[in-house]
C-alpha cells in the first residue's frame, strides 16, 4: 500500500502530500521547523488556534488530528502530511450549526477572556469521542474492570486537565462539558 | 530552533540506514519531548528521521502468552487497551497518570522510555552547568532547588530523576525492550535499559548509537493482574511525580505472599528496584507490617538533598498503599 504521506514520485523525488485542514488540502511548508501551530496561524490565517505556552503545557493550541486531540505547538507541520486536521474553525457544520460543545459553552458561559476557549472546545469535542470509545482516565475506578464510564465531574476535570484557563472559568467549563455529553448522548453515563 | 534536515522513512531498515551511527541524528516519533527540547536549544540535531509512520503500532497477544507493544503504539492506546487493563493494570494506571490527554495521544511507547529528565537546570540552557547537557560543566542543581530531585542512586555529577511513569510500571512487569540497529536485533531487560548517572549522566540508556526501539514485550505473568500504580504529585493531575510506586504481588490461597515486585519512580535516575526488598516479602502474610518492612529495604541508603527529605517518608507510605491495593486485585 502506498504511504499516503507522499504524493507519487515526480522526477524521482517524492514530495510530501498536503494536509487536509478542515477538509481543505493545503501544501505543507518547506521549512521543517515550522510547527503545525505556526503553520495554521501564520501561513493559513487560521488564528482561532491560540499560542499559549508554546511548550505543550497549557493546551491553548489543541487541535484534532485524525480524530485525536494533540498539541499543535509540539507538532511539526511536515509530520501531518496526508492527515486530517480539525481546528476550532472546523468544529461547526458547514451550514453554521454549532458543535454540541460550542453550543454548551455559550449556554453555560464557559469562558471569560476567551483566549483558551478554542483549545478547550477542541479538547472537549475529542473528550466526547474518547468517552464513546470507553477510554478510561486516571480517575476511572477499577481500570481493570472494562465497563461503561460514568462521566462524573471528577472525570471531566481529569479529562480536561490538559487545558489551562488563567481566568479560572473551570466551574462553567465543567458544566458545559457535562451538558454537551448529555446533548450528544455520549455512550458513557453522565451523573 | 536550529535548522535541521527532515526525512520521513517508510520501514525499519530505512530508519536504521538513515540514522547511521546516530551522531547528531534523532528519531522523531510523538515529538512531545524532543520538539520541546529543540525549541529550548537543549537538543540540536542536524537531522530528524521521522519514524512516526513505521508499522510499529500494534498491541498484540502472542502464542506464548506475551503481550507485545509496538514501539509506536500511542500511550493513550496502550492505556485503553482491554488486555493491558485486565492483565497489566499497573501499566494502564501509570500511563493514565502521565501528562495530559493531548500528550498521551502523541507520545509513544519508545519515546516514553527515551524522554529526558525535567530537571529545570537541564531543560534551561541559561544554566551553564549541567553534566547532561555539557559533560564536565558541573551540576547547577546541586546548589539549586532540589525538591524534585533524586534521593537514591545519584552521583556528584547528577541528581536528576527519570520522569517516566510508564517505565516504573514496566519495571515490575519484567518487560523486555526489543531494539534493532546497525549491528542487528537484540533485547534488553527493562532493568538494564536505563543507567544510573555515575560520572557520565549524559549517557542515559544502554542503547548503542543508531539503535531504534521496535517493541516492548510483557511476559505472561501469574501475578501482574495484582498490580497497581500510585503517583503522588503537587497537583491532582498533569504533573510529574514527587514519588510514585508500582507494585505487583502474587498470593497463595491463605493470604501469604509468594512473589512480589516493587519499583519507585520520581526518586532516581531510573526506576528503582531492590531485589532484597521483594524477596523479603515472600512467605510473609500480606499485611501492612510486611509492606512497611519491604519499603524500608527499598529505601535503604536513601540520601536526601536539602529540599527533598520528605520523599523518604512519602515513598514509604506510598509503597504500603500500592501493595495494599495490588493485593486486593484479583
Amino acid at each position: 500500500m502506498p504511504d499516503p504521506a507522499f504524493t507519487e514520485p515526480i522526477g524521482g523525488e517524492r514530495a510530501l502530500a498536503p494536509a487536509w485542514i478542515n477538509g481543505v488540502p493545503h501544501p505543507l511548508p518547506d521549512d521543517p521547523r515550522v510547527t503545525l501551530l505556526d503553520f495554521l496561524r501564520e501561513q493559513l490565517g487560521l488564528t482561532g488556534t491560540k499560542v499559549g505556552c508554546d511548550h505543550g503545557q497549557c493546551g491553548a493550541c489543541t487541535v484534532i488530528v485524525n480524530g485525536r486531540r494533540v498539541n499543535a505547538c509540539l507538532t511539526l507541520a511536515v509530520t501531518v502530511a496526508g492527515d486530517q486536521v480539525t481546528t476550532v474553525e472546523g468544529l461547526a457544520r458547514p451550514d453554521g450549526r454549532l458543535h454540541a460543545v460550542q453550543a454548551a459553552f455559550l449556554e453555560h458561559d464557559a469562558f471569560q477572556c476567551g483566549y483558551c476557549t478554542p483549545g478547550q472546545l477542541c479538547s472537549a469535542a475529542a473528550l466526547l469521542d474518547e468517552l464513546a470509545l470507553g477510554e478510561p482516565s486516571a480517575v476511572t475506578p477499577a481500570v481493570e474492570r472494562v465497563a461503561d464510564i460514568v462521566l462524573t465531574d471528577d472525570e471531566i476535570r481529569e479529562r480536561m486537565s490538559g487545558n489551562l484557563c488563567r481566568c479560572g472559568a473551570y466551574t462553567n467549563i465543567v458544566a458545559a462539558v457535562r451538558a454537551a455529553a448529555r446533548a450528544q448522548n455520549a455512550h458513557g453515563r453522565v451523573r | 530552533m536550529k535548522p535541521f534536515a527532515y526525512r520521513r522513512v517508510d520501514d525499519v531498515p530505512a530508519a536504521v540506514r538513515a540514522a547511521g551511527d546516530g551522531a547528531r541524528v534523532r528519531f522523531l516519533a510523538g515529538g512531545t519531548n524532543l520538539i520541546d527540547l529543540m525549541k529550548q536549544g537543549v537538543e540540536e540535531p542536524e537531522q530528524l528521521v521521522d519514524v512516526s509512520r513505521l508499522p510499529l503500532t500494534a498491541i498484540e497477544e502472542t502464542a506464548r502468552g506475551e503481550v507485545t507493544l509496538g514501539a509506536l503504539a500511542r500511550n493513550s492506546d496502550v492505556a485503553a487497551h482491554r488486555v493491558i487493563r485486565m492483565r497489566y493494570p499497573a501499566l494502564a494506571e501509570a500511563l493514565l497518570s502521565g501528562a495530559s490527554p493531548q500528550l498521551r495521544n502523541m507520545a509513544t511507547v519508545g519515546g516514553n522510555l527515551l524522554q529526558r529528565t525535567r530537571c529545570p537546570y537541564f531543560t534551561d540552557p541559561a544554566f551553564a552547568e549541567c553534566n547532561k547537557r555539557r559533560p564536565g560543566s558541573g551540576c547547577a542543581a546541586r546548589q539549586g532547588y532540589t525538591r524534585m530531585h533524586a534521593i537514591l542512586g545519584a552521583s556528584d555529577a547528577c541528581i536528576a530523576t527519570h520522569p517516566s511513569d510508564m517505565a516504573v510500571a514496566l519495571a515490575v512487569l519484567d518487560a523486555m525492550i526489543d531494539v534493532t540497529g546497525p549491528d542487528g536485533d537484540r533485547s534488553l531487560a527493562i532493568g538494564d535499559f536505563h543507567r544510573l548517572p555515575g560520572a557520565t549522566p549524559h549517557v542515559e540508556t544502554n542503547l548503542r548509537p543508531g539503535e531504534l526501539i521496535v517493541a516492548v514485550r510483557l511476559p505472561a505473568s501469574p501475578f501482574a493482574r495484582r498490580s497497581h500504580y500510585v503517583k503522588v504529585r503537587d497537583r491532582a493531575s498533569y504533573a510529574f511525580a514527587l514519588v510514585s510506586v508500582a507494585a505487583a504481588v502474587g498470593l497463595d490461597g491463605g493470604g501469604m505472599i509468594r512473589a512480589a515486585r516493587l519499583a519507585l519512580g520520581g526518586v532516581a535516575h531510573k526506576p528503582w528496584r531492590v531485589p532484597a526488598a521483594e524477596e523479603a516479602l515472600i512467605g510473609r502474610r500480606a499485611d501492612s507490617r510486611a509492606y512497611a518492612d519491604a519499603a524500608d529495604l527499598l529505601l535503604q541508603g536513601a540520601r536526601p538533598l536539602r529540599d527533598n527529605a520528605f520523599k523518604i517518608e512519602l515513598a514509604r507510605r506510598t509503597v504500603v498503599r500500592a501493595l495494599t491495593v495490588a493485593a486486593t486485585r484479583g
